[in-house]
């Protein structure tokens, strides 16, 4: 019974440990993660710690050296994260209430503040949260409704992340932007009002395209009858007693033959013998 | 070939010991002896050490622990498990290899699709991007392959489940809007290392820039005329955003599907479209009403105009003919009675000349009425 290098087992026992000792003194650092070295619980330092505007490749990712046992690494997400915050009453100067979603997205750009003042990323998250939420109502507590639907609305969310940046700060936590996601007027009578007040100015739309269509087709009327009086009168004008013959001629051909209804109607006739039609039947030839 | 030999010696041995395993001795009595030339002999069953006389290689059960357990852990499983061959080890060390092979196979080889690339990350730290083909890389460990659907165009539609998604408008209104953005990767590395949720952070700006753009213009231009450039003005937000982020997302566009006024008041948005309409008629009827009007004075004008023409080159004779014409034609329609003689009262049968006329709608058809 030999232990030598050349037993199987011996060999086997000796690769296990090394890869023991390799995967505690060497750490793969990814691009999306940057760490904190604690040496017995001691921060000594950070690796792949953001910078802005590196390249991939040249960031501290890599393979890393740490000491067995004493060192640990503490990881912390590298990339733009996001603190959520739904259905927050907010109620304008105006006295308008409004339930609005905002998100605002960090990146860790101190990895050791955030481990100390934190811990972790979660505790960041919930750190920020009630602040931004604060921030976002003492904003728009300052503000008409209209404001945030305007293009004011830029202004609000830079104050906001100026404010929830000071705060960020002391966790090592860098604000990309905040936004609104969603502001809405909270079901109820809130948004009934507003339904209530779309539907009347739509009623009033409505009669005044309707009256304004009326007015226009009296004027429109108004307008032809002027013109038809008009050319009337130029023609009529030359001989108005003449017109006055020939237009009751015309006139009793269509009341005495007619009816109301517009079918033929007889009319009984009593006529005096000195009426001027029997001026030659009465003549008697002479 | 010692080893060899050792595991032929092994498994002699445990022949001895487990004779009734699976494929055991069917008549085997149990204790030591194994193979009785008596019984019926398995044809899988190795035969009996004393049969065969493995003279040289007959070993001690001390030996074969020793060499079982230089030969790895593996070997028990085997002998337990009664797959006893002479290749053993053989098709032990083939399976390693083949396992191996395998996992070589699967992260060293990467075929890339033409719509894909592949970032290629060297112990963690991002070494290069492949484009489309077949691609060979280290093994896992060193290099580590990510595949990214690059050019394959995403579609996120709002709302997502349907219903009504209301959104106020500059005016204070409310409009219920779907819309879809639709998005790919322009920067796989920047997709991959800078932005922790690529999705719901395209969802959360897509969401955050469409508001933001409807809340600058009116309801009637989001209904309306004003879509286009809304569509436009949130790709553009939503773009900008995106790059603050380094997130190396591309949106390829956005589209309005729909924008309607909420359920509610739709009725009162149909009814301002039902007075467009009655506006309009109203209006079409009054210009109709005015051309009959004028066509009928200009008729009327111009058959005066020619009578009077030729009135004029003979007044009096155009005249009496005029005068007897309409007094012929009314007459000749009519009942008349011609009271002759002067110091007669004639006694009228009114109904008489009613049931004649009718119901007389004309009062004034008396007579001299031509003057």
């Amino acid at each position: 019974m030999s232990w030598s290098l050349k037993n199987p087992m011996v060999l086997a026992i000796i690769a296990v440990f090394v890869v023991i000792v390799l995967s505690m003194s060497l750490s793969i650092v990814p691009e999306t993660r940057q760490g904190v070295i604690l040496r017995f619980e001691e921060p000594v330092g950070t690796v792949n710690r953001y910078r802005e505007g590196e390249a991939f490749g040249n960031t501290g990712a890599g393979l890393i050296a740490r000491i067995p046992v004493a060192e640990r690494i503490v990881w912390v997400d590298k990339r733009v994260l996001d603190i959520e915050l739904e259905n927050q009453q907010v109620l304008s100067i105006d006295q308008l209430r409004l339930e609005v979603d905002a998100f605002a997205r960090f990146r860790v750009v101190d990895p050791l503040r955030m481990v100390t003042t934190a811990r972790s990323e979660q505790g960041v998250i919930d750190a920020l949260r009630p602040i931004l939420g604060s921030a976002l109502r003492n904003e728009l507590g300052k503000r008409p409704f209209a404001a945030l639907l305007s293009p004011e609305r830029g202004q609000v969310m830079d104050n906001i992340q100026a404010g929830l940046q000071n705060v960020a700060r002391q966790y090592g936590v860098d604000i990309v932007d905040v936004r609104i996601k969603q502001a809405g007027l909270p079901s109820g009578s809130p948004l009934d009002s507003a339904l209530e007040r779309m539907r009347t100015a739509r009623g009033q739309e409505a009669l005044t395209i309707r009256a304004q269509g009326e007015r226009q087709a009296q004027i429109i009327r108004a307008e032809a009858d002027a013109q038809a009086a008009q050319i009337y009168a130029t023609s009529f004008g030359k001989d108005a007693e003449f017109y006055n013959f020939w237009r009751a001629m015309q006139s009793y051909r269509y009341t005495f033959n007619q009816r109301a209804d517009g079918t033929d109607g007889e009319t009984a006739f009593v006529l005096a013998p000195d009426n001027a039609y029997l001026q030659q039947f009465r003549a008697g030839g002479r | 070939m010692s080893i060899f030999s050792g595991w032929i010696a092994r498994a002699s041995v445990l022949r001895n010991d487990n004779a009734k395993g699976p494929w055991g001795g069917g008549g085997g009595g149990g204790s030591g002896g194994g193979g009785d030339e008596g019984g019926p002999r398995n044809p899988w069953q190795f035969p009996p050490e004393g049969k065969r006389g493995r003279g040289g290689n007959a070993t001690s059960l001390e030996d074969f622990l020793k060499r079982t357990r230089g030969n790895g852990g593996g070997g028990g499983g085997f002998g337990g498990g009664g797959f006893e061959t002479p290749g053993g080890k053989k098709v032990w060390i083939f399976g390693a290899l083949l396992v191996l092979a395998v996992f070589l196979a699967f992260t060293m080889i990467h075929r890339v699709g033409p719509q894909e690339r592949a970032v290629v990350s060297s112990l963690g730290k991002y070494s290069r991007t492949l484009s489309p083909g077949i691609h060979l890389t280290l093994p896992a460990p060193f290099n580590t392959v990510r595949v990214v659907d690059v050019t394959g165009i995403r579609n996120e539609d709002f709302p997502q489940a349907g219903g009504e998604n209301l959104v106020l408008t500059g005016d204070q209104n409310i409009v219920d809007l779907a819309y879809s953005m639709r998005w790919n990767i322009a920067d796989p590395e920047s997709y991959l290392f800078q932005i922790a949720n690529p999705e719901s952070t395209v969802r959360a700006v897509a969401e955050s820039s469409m508001r933001a753009a409807v809340a600058s213009v009116t309801l009637d231009e989001i209904i309306g005329a004003g879509r286009s450039a809304t569509e436009v003005r949130v790709q553009q937000f939503a773009q900008q955003m995106l790059d603050e982020y380094n997130s190396g997302i591309q949106i390829q566009g956005v589209a309005i599907r729909t924008a309607n006024p909420p359920a509610a008041v739709d009725e009162a948005f149909k009814a301002v479209t039902a007075s467009q309409q009655a506006a309009q008629a109203n209006l079409n009827q009054a210009r109709a009403y005015a051309q009959q009007i004028i066509a009928r004075s200009q008729g009327d004008a111009a058959s005066f105009d020619q009578i009077y023409e030729q009135y004029r080159l003979a007044p009096a004779v155009t005249r009496q003919r005029i005068y007897y014409e309409t007094m012929e034609e009314i007459l000749a329609k009519s009942n008349k009675t011609i009271v002759e003689t002067p110091g007669v009262t004639p006694y009228l049968p009114l109904p008489a000349v009613r049931g004649q006329a009718q119901p007389a709608p004309q009062p004034q058809a008396q007579a001299g009425a031509a003057q």
